[in-house]
């Protein structure tokens, strides 16, 4: 089966979060939630953020908004003014996770409304 | 008082340099009873501790000052009430400067300062009642930097701007307050609601989340931008709020964005932590308790929103003193960018080093802009061949004269480096200071605050 970005079913919303960034993944249907549960755990993210993120990833959900919200430690080069990164907020981290590469089943691609 | 049915607040400001027509757009564009704004940041304080120690008169958010000369009559004549955390470190010299405004337009406004955020004047003695102010995500005690401390500010809840609002207020000025407070603050004072009423406060905590940061829950910053209209004139929010705590999310009819179920979740993940405790000064809120619905027409109801006891504390910023920093940039053409630009990077170490300057690992910065910076360490295809990219280089320390020599060895890159590398217009880069962020609690029985209320 070919591999299927994330952002076919979900999007996702990123900002700074002390020396770290949040990772806020919004699935598209009741399925890809239940997919994403099973699929982003924390292992999967952090290998996915091995070039951003030096720490560690931590998992919060919330099925009400069909959000995964994942923490990323230490992903900004150091918090706030000390960081001396074009993204020292972390702003485009949750574009970087839609690109991550799932075998996602014909099922949650077919639960998905077009948006 | 007769109260509301509903109660119509909006933000008009996300952060300190958010666009004015935000909140101009705001009164004129349809109906409101409160605009809210949103000035502070973290390293805002810092700004503005260092602003009010060269000037006196200084150390606030001088932008409201020239909206509140451009929106003023017109929000006067509409009853709409202005709540604003422009305050920064320096309350009092803002009311003056609004004050100045409204003898200017001959209004009839009230003006109410909310105070005891700034504790950087009691730092000492609270520490020497037992307060330690311990990093909240390190553990240590504050009394290891206390020497470079330049800002440290209470984030106050929404009760002292309901007090402000209820002895008459028109304008509410405030200092460092929790975000979401700008907006629960109205409501309490419109519904009557008390520190009991934990729902309540919980649901305009979450009301004023959704809020606190602009067009950012209106289709501004959206995964799926492709598919917002008239982003140029984007739409402010409002939420259209009841007393039981329900809630619906809008902007003005004809403006530009969406509000839709996906907009509105967006900006519920963002900077978030648990969402099952969101903690603010007021009430611990669920935020995995609500329903959430899409009832079209760009309208977002919540409704169900659950809360529990506040913490005995008050989560303080302090700010402060941290080295130094130093960044610049310079842009190489293709062909062969990427190879030239590893280059320049490579002659620039050598150079200072050969100077005796040399900079650790976490002390320096190499990006190359054009070859996927932002997602590093992600595959994607042709990365390492873009037809021209930015060169950015930095260093940090502790030693400004160190971080500045760095600044002096990236233009000459121009004449005496690879060829095509171009850009640098902005000279050599200076040494700026770094601002420190330090988080920690304080028992709120030991913060005073005060409300109090002007006339021009």
């Amino acid at each position: 089966m070919p591999k299927t970005e994330l952002k076919a079913i979900a999007s996702a919303r990123s900002g700074d979060k002390g020396e770290g960034s949040n990772v806020g993944v919004i699935a598209h249907s009741e399925a890809a939630y239940r997919f994403l549960v099973e699929a982003l755990t924390e292992d999967v993210v952090r290998e996915h953020f091995k070039g951003i993120n030096h720490g560690g990833v931590e998992r919060f959900e919330a099925p009400n908004m069909r959000v995964l919200n994942f923490l990323l430690e230490d992903s900004l080069g150091g918090g706030g003014s000390a960081s001396l990164k074009t993204d020292a907020q972390g702003k485009t981290h949750g574009l970087a996770i839609l690109r991550m590469q799932l075998d996602i089943p014909q099922d949650v691609l077919d639960s998905v409304r077009p948006a | 008082m007769t109260r509301k049915d509903k109660v119509l607040i909006a933000n008009g400001q996300g952060f300190w340099g958010d666009s004015i027509l935000g909140p101009v757009r705001l009164i004129q564009e349809g109906p409101l009873d409160y605009l809210t704004l949103d000035y502070l940041a973290e390293v805002t304080m810092s700004i503005m501790q260092k602003l009010k120690g060269r000037d006196p008169s200084m150390g606030y958010a001088t932008d409201f000052v020239q909206l509140l000369d451009r929106i003023l009559p017109e929000a006067v004549e509409k009853g709409v009430k202005i709540v604003a955390n422009a305050g920064g470190v320096n309350p009092m010299a803002c009311k003056d400067a609004v004050l100045e405004v409204v003898r200017k337009h001959g209004l009839n406004v009230k003006v109410a300062v909310v105070e005891g955020d700034d504790i950087l004047g009691h730092l000492d003695e609270l520490m020497a009642s037992g307060e330690a102010f311990k990093n909240m995500d390190t553990g240590e005690p504050l009394s290891k930097v206390r020497d470079g401390v330049t800002s440290a500010n209470v984030y106050l809840g929404a009760f002292p701007i309901a007090e402000a609002l209820d002895q008459g207020a028109d304008i509410v000025i405030t200092g460092r307050g929790t975000d979401p407070g700008l907006v629960l603050g109205p409501l309490i004072h419109e519904f009557g609601w008390t520190e009991k009423d934990l729902d309540q406060l919980a649901a305009g905590t979450v009301a004023g989340h959704i809020l606190e940061c602009g067009a950012q829950c209106t289709g501004g910053n959206y995964t799926d931008w492709q598919n917002i209209p008239k982003m140029a004139m984007i739409g402010y929010p409002i939420v259209e709020a009841l007393a039981d705590g329900t809630f619906t999310v809008t902007k003005h009819e004809g403006t530009g964005g969406r509000v839709t179920r996906d907009t509105v979740v967006h900006q519920l993940s963002y900077e978030m932590g648990d969402p099952a405790n969101y903690i603010t000064p007021d009430v611990v809120a669920d935020f995995t308790s609500f329903e959430i619905e899409d009832e079209g027409n760009d309208r977002v109801r919540i409704s169900g929103v659950k809360g529990t006891e506040a913490t005995p504390t008050y989560k303080v910023s302090m700010s402060m003193r941290d080295g130094w920093k130093s960044v610049g940039s310079l842009t190489v053409s293709g062909p062969d960018a990427l190879a030239k630009a590893k280059l320049a990077a490579e002659i620039v170490w050598q150079r200072l080093s050969y100077d005796g300057f040399d900079y650790a690992e976490d002390e320096r910065l190499v990006e190359f802009v054009g070859a996927n910076v932002c997602h590093e360490g992600i595959d994607i295809p042709n990365a390492d061949q873009p037809t021209e990219v930015v060169l950015r280089l930095g260093v940090k320390g502790p030693d400004k004269a160190k971080v500045a020599r760095f600044g002096s060895e990236l233009v000459p890159l121009v004449t005496s480096g690879p060829p095509g590398i171009t850009g640098f217009a902005g000279g050599r880069p200076k040494a700026a200071e770094i601002i420190g962020y330090w988080p920690a609690l304080l028992t709120k029985d030991k913060v005073k605050t005060r409300v109090s209320v002007f006339s021009a």
